[in-house]
């Protein structure tokens, strides 16, 4: 039987607690080889939604299928998903070597040591092998964590918050290792964010989830520049309102003078102008109440005060289709 | 701060002093004296009662208190641990099952050791249910030996094992069992590999609580093994009872708690590293 070309597809998945619909009718396909993400505010049923796809949540109703077989009625243990827990989840009780072993040794492998060692190289922590998670840093114990799930070389990496816990400067850097790293092993990574520069810069899909319901799913480039929905839009960047119309701060300009015949413009009064080195942002108050963000080369020099124009391109608009 | 802090340990002090460190010297002292002739001490120094202590008769006794201590112990940590693990993960009903787990101590622990007494005695509730319904013909010997005892101590001081494990089990982080499941550990090997070994600690703690008291303990002996089975606390009640011997009996008392108190060192010491 040929591999169908999506490594996991979600089948109208719902998952109803006593209190709330977590997740609501759920479907999407994660081809094989990519780093797919689920983005999303807390609380939109993301990590539920990955919690079903590990084992740990049962559907409510639903299908979900791993490389072509129904897997939402098998244990944990019976799947071939393996998961970075957000707190890395690491045994406590355990060396390294053990922690990364404990999967192998579950599933009778025999030859661990090669495997461990491998396994450690990829991740860059040869020579750690002996250590307890209580000695390592933050960065160390995500790779060990990493090289745990790894080494049972799963059909599809899970990643619940993968760079979450680690200082924020580390987490550019890890950021790009982590792809590159995806990109050489050729897993299937599906992770979970709430991060919109996380999910665009490492992914290439992405779903976006809110209340529990999927609102898109496209590349980081479509959903950045053809969000689907006032929500999608909103949460991926900031949007200026003008009309009904969105417009990203980045493509909004700003003229004393009447704008060029080919821009739409709205009148407005600049509010304040804050320096931020590469960029000025412009805040301004439009007739119709609004308030719109230009971000504006270093060099412009406005007031509080000022009447101006705000415009920007009719191409440039967000073309939403449709809001629920 | 130091003289308020002083102040405020005061009392405590002066409870364990008084209470606790005088009665001890007391019976330091009695050790060394000689025995009088209905019950009480006379002042004569001698070292006698120490050395009857080395009698094997006395070795014995010991040893069959470890025994019984090791083994109550053991089977109450079999038992507790299931049932804390279970009470663990019980949900909103924890709280009923840890209530239902602390309601014996609401009735003495002498009434039900004597609820015991009715339930194996040859005319009890379980010979005469068995009986009745011909499952056997005579009454099985089920008090008044060690398994009686044994039964005894266990039902005594299964809560005391119960309560420690439970809270070293709360603390348990859910992810750790999620990620052994993960990792493919069926239930029984996530309980084996993971929360066994992270439990270490409430292991120590829970077989402590137990097997202390065990080494002490008269009255279930006493009880359940109808005066059979001596252990090392019934010895020490008959010095001060029947045998008039308060000497001897100061004497056994110290030992056994030297013992413990060595076992206890090399435990805590031990258990540090654990946690």
């Amino acid at each position: 039987m040929a591999e169908p070309d999506a490594v996991l597809e979600l089948r109208g998945v719902t998952k109803k607690f006593p209190t709330h619909v977590a997740v609501d009718d759920v479907s999407f396909r994660v081809p094989r080889g990519e780093l797919f993400a689920l983005l999303g505010p807390s609380g939109c049923g993301k990590t539920t939604t990955l919690r079903m796809v590990a084992g740990f949540e049962q559907p409510t109703s639903g299908e979900i299928w791993l490389n072509g077989r129904r897997i939402e009625h098998l244990r944990p243990y019976q799947r071939n998903v393996t998961t970075v827990f957000q707190s890395y989840a690491l045994f406590p009780h355990l060396t390294v070597q053990s922690n990364v072993e404990f999967g192998l040794r579950r599933h009778s492998i025999r030859e661990t040591a090669g495997r461990v060692r491998k396994v450690l190289e990829l991740v860059q922590l040869t020579g750690k092998e002996s250590r307890y998670p209580a000695q390592l840093s933050g960065g160390e114990k995500q790779r060990v964590a990493l090289a745990r799930a790894l080494v049972l070389e799963p059909d599809l990496l899970l990643l619940d918050e993968p760079l979450s816990a680690l200082d924020p400067r580390l987490r550019k850097q890890v950021r790009a290792e982590l792809k590159q790293l995806q990109k050489r092993i050729g897993i299937t990574f599906l992770f979970v964010t709430h991060d919109q520069e996380e999910a665009l810069s490492l992914s290439d899909q992405i779903a976006v989830v809110n209340r529990g319901r999927l609102e898109q799913v496209g590349t980081p480039r479509e959903i950045y520049l053809k969000p689907r929905t006032r929500f999608v839009a909103g949460f991926l960047g900031a949007v200026n309102w003008i009309n009904g119309v969105g417009v990203r701060p980045e493509l909004t300009r700003a003229t004393k003078d009447p704008p060029q015949p080919d821009l739409k413009w709205a009148r407005g009064v600049v509010e304040r102008t804050t320096f931020l080195g590469n960029v000025v942002q412009l805040e301004a108050r439009l007739e119709s109440g609004e308030t719109a963000v230009a971000e504006l080369p270093p060099g412009a020099e406005f007031r509080p005060g000022d009447r101006i124009h705000v415009c920007w391109n009719a191409a440039d608009e967000l073309p939403l289709v449709e809001d629920r | 701060m130091k003289r308020l802090r002083r102040l405020f340990l005061a009392p405590a002090w002066a409870v364990t002093g008084v209470l606790f460190l005088t009665p001890l010297a007391i019976i330091w002292v009695y050790s060394l004296l000689s025995r009088g002739a209905y019950g009480g001490v006379i002042w004569q120094a001698t070292a006698e009662n120490y050395q009857r202590l080395f009698d094997p008769l006395y070795g014995m006794i010991l040893l069959r208190t470890f025994v019984m201590a090791s083994a109550a112990t053991f089977f109450c940590l079999l038992l507790g641990f299931p049932l804390a693990l279970f009470i663990s993960r019980a949900g909103r009903r924890k709280h009923l099952y840890l209530q239902l787990v602390i309601l014996p101590f609401w009735t003495s622990f002498l009434v039900r050791t004597y609820a015991w007494i009715f339930l194996l005695r040859d005319t009890g509730l379980i010979n005469t249910a068995l009986l009745s319904l011909g499952v056997i013909r005579e009454p099985l010997p089920l008090l008044y030996n060690d398994g009686a005892v044994l039964l005894g101590l266990v039902y005594g001081y299964l809560p005391f094992v119960v309560l420690p494990l439970y809270a070293t089990l709360e603390r348990l982080d859910p992810a750790l069992l999620e990620a052994a499941a993960d990792l493919g550990a069926r239930p029984v090997t996530a309980i084996t590999h993971v929360i066994v070994p992270l439990c270490a600690p409430g292991f120590l703690a829970a077989g402590l609580l137990v097997f202390i008291p065990c080494l002490g303990a008269f009255l279930t002996p006493d009880l359940l093994g109808g005066g059979k089975t001596v252990l090392a606390g019934n010895l020490i009640q008959n010095q001060f009872t029947t045998a008039r011997d308060w000497p001897f009996g100061s004497a056994v008392s110290l030992l056994l708690m030297a013992i413990v108190m060595i076992i206890l060192l090399v435990l805590l010491r031990r258990g540090e590293r654990l946690v």
